[in-house]
């Protein structure tokens, strides 16, 4: 057994240095980006890995015999096998290129759940998921008559996992929920319930949007079946995202897209299908954004997983004792040792929307309102919007400050 | 673009006029901001080609539930031919502060629920919903 060495520990301030976005102005003040779970902000490693490809070597990957279509292929490959070795994946032919999370997540629900989902089948998520871990379910629900179950959330913002065992004693075919909640922050026991979940016989799907960025993720550890996250999310360009699967169950799915580079042969009435995980990439991929992901897997990996886990603990308790203390503020979830750098709240009556206005306008601070793309989960706690910061390697408590500073200069407004 | 939350503002959102819903409206319409869940829905009576009566309910930000709320003071007793006439600019004046171009579907979600509510009840043309693209 290999013991990690995690790379000595950079402090927010110098990985702030290598993000040119974070030394812009808004509206003539510093930018604080308090967003990144919605998408994070780009290192100058990842936006030059990117330039430097359409520069030096672009041409379109696996079938050109000249050299810059040969170079091409083996930089995007390569970057496969990084995201695969970052994931612990046994093999990268486990790891598919899709466009994001939610493409990953329908690539499993067209493909694997048309071809194994009947009528009569239960299909187990949760109240706190995503409206792209939920949708693709209830599309698939529908044309295949089949049920959809809930784990609740509790009051606290933790998956009531009781009503989770019982569920799994009605043998559902697949369990897919989410890793770390986007709304609250709320990371799941997933290595516990992935285990109930097999003893039941049940496939399990991890949406891991918000924990492959924020925390070190093993899929052999896991024991997942299905692992879904997007690039954007961890430092990464938009358009690429990934899926994982176990080898055996990728070669017997069939194809999710078809067209070109997915094929083998092609006839006029039929064809026969590439091996993984070309069989679901048909058409040209997006080249430059996968070797972009992989200059961001090379960035993470320099500052360490659990470092990274461990600084955005820390910020989070920080931040949620700063808030706290500003009169009339509601923070919704768990406390800050279950929960992932996400604080989602609401302040007296001043609608999320108004809040957000007045941090961008007053002190430069970006953050997000609304639903959060998780309705169910926000009628749950009997609420139309939220107020969400989130929080990432290069985040600092003078970043938090200044949120405070702009929630009291909200009160001010709102004569609260 | 700084937008002002003047205190009018905050006071129609707080206390809301002509809010709730009319036993009898013989103009309806309702609709919800999709991305940020904000809903306004209208009721209107119209006696003798006036809007007599107005009651309008919602949930949402300070700029669109206080351009409802000013809306309904503006249309109340009004001719329906001067209500079709009513847009946007009409709004932005009676909110009276600028609005920055990540707000302006709050601020005329009321206008457009208002057409449509005279559009289903047959007063005006359906409004093309293209021109909210621009």
């Amino acid at each position: 057994m290999t013991t990690v060495q995690q790379p000595a520990t950079r402090s927010a301030d110098d990985i702030r240095g290598d993000f040119p976005i974070l030394s812009r102005l808004v509206h003539g003040k510093p930018l604080v980006y308090l967003d990144s779970t919605a998408s994070s902000q780009k290192p100058v490693a990842v936006i030059e890995a990117m330039s430097q490809y359409y520069e030096t070597t672009h041409a379109n990957v696996h079938r050109g015999v000249y050299e810059i279509s040969e170079e091409a292929t083996a930089k995007m490959e390569r970057a496969r096998v990084k995201v695969a070795r970052f994931i612990n994946a046994r093999q990268s032919k486990q790891v598919i290129f899709t466009r994001n999370t939610t493409e990953s997540i329908n690539l499993v629900a067209y493909s694997w759940g048309y071809a194994n989902i009947k009528a009569g089948d239960l299909i187990v998520l949760t109240g706190m998921e995503h409206h792209s871990n939920l949708v693709p379910w209830q599309m698939l629900a529908q044309r295949a008559g089949a049920r959809l179950e809930f784990v609740p959330v509790t009051d606290d913002g933790l998956l009531q996992l009781d009503v989770y065992e019982q569920l799994l004693q009605q043998q559902p075919r697949l369990v897919a929920f989410t890793h770390m909640s986007n709304v609250l922050g709320t990371v799941n026991p997933a290595q516990e319930m992935i285990a109930q979940a097999h003893a039941a016989g049940a496939l399990v799907l991890l949406d891991a949007a918000q924990s492959v960025p924020h925390m070190p993720v093993d899929v052999q550890a896991l024991d997942v079946d299905f692992l879904c996250f997007s690039a954007h999310k961890m430092l990464g360009p938009t358009g690429i995202g990934v899926l994982y699967g176990k080898r055996d169950l990728l070669e017997a799915m069939p194809p999710f897209m078809g067209g070109g580079d997915m094929i083998r042969t092609v006839g006029l009435r039929e064809s026969t299908w590439n091996d993984l995980p070309w069989k679901f990439e048909a058409g040209t991929p997006a080249i430059a954004e996968a070797i972009g992901l992989g200059a961001a897997v090379d960035y993470l990996n320099a500052i360490g997983m659990e470092n990274a886990r461990q600084h955005e603990q820390n910020i989070t308790a920080y931040a949620m004792e700063q808030v706290q203390q500003v009169p009339g503020l509601i923070i919704y979830g768990p406390g800050a040792a279950r929960r992932g750098g996400v604080i989602s709240f609401t302040l007296g009556d001043i609608h999320p929307h108004d809040l957000a206005s007045i941090l961008d306008q007053e002190v430069g601070v970006a953050i997000r309102a609304g639903h959060h793309c998780a309705q169910p989960l926000m009628e749950r706690f009997g609420l139309a919007a939220t107020a969400r910061a989130s929080f990432y390697v290069y985040t600092i408590t003078d970043d938090v400050d200044m949120l405070v500073k702009g929630l009291h200069k909200a009160l001010e407004i709102f004569k609260l | 673009m700084s937008m002002d939350y003047r205190e009018y503002i905050l006071d129609h959102y707080r206390n809301p006029r002509n809010y709730g819903t009319l036993a009898h409206p013989n103009a309806h319409a309702e609709d919800s901001n999709p991305l940020c869940g904000d809903q306004l829905a209208i009721d209107l009576l119209i006696e003798e080609d006036l809007v007599k009566e107005v009651r309008f309910q919602g949930r949402g930000c300070a700029i669109s539930q206080a351009a409802a709320s000013m809306l309904s003071e503006m249309i109340e007793g009004k001719s329906v031919e001067e209500v079709v006439q009513l847009g946007k600019d009409d709004v932005l004046d009676s909110l009276g502060i600028p609005i920055s171009p990540a707000r302006t579907k709050c601020a005329f979600l009321s206008l457009r629920v208002l057409h449509r509510s005279l559009a289903l009840a047959g007063l005006e043309k359906p409004i093309d919903n293209d021109e909210e693209d621009q």
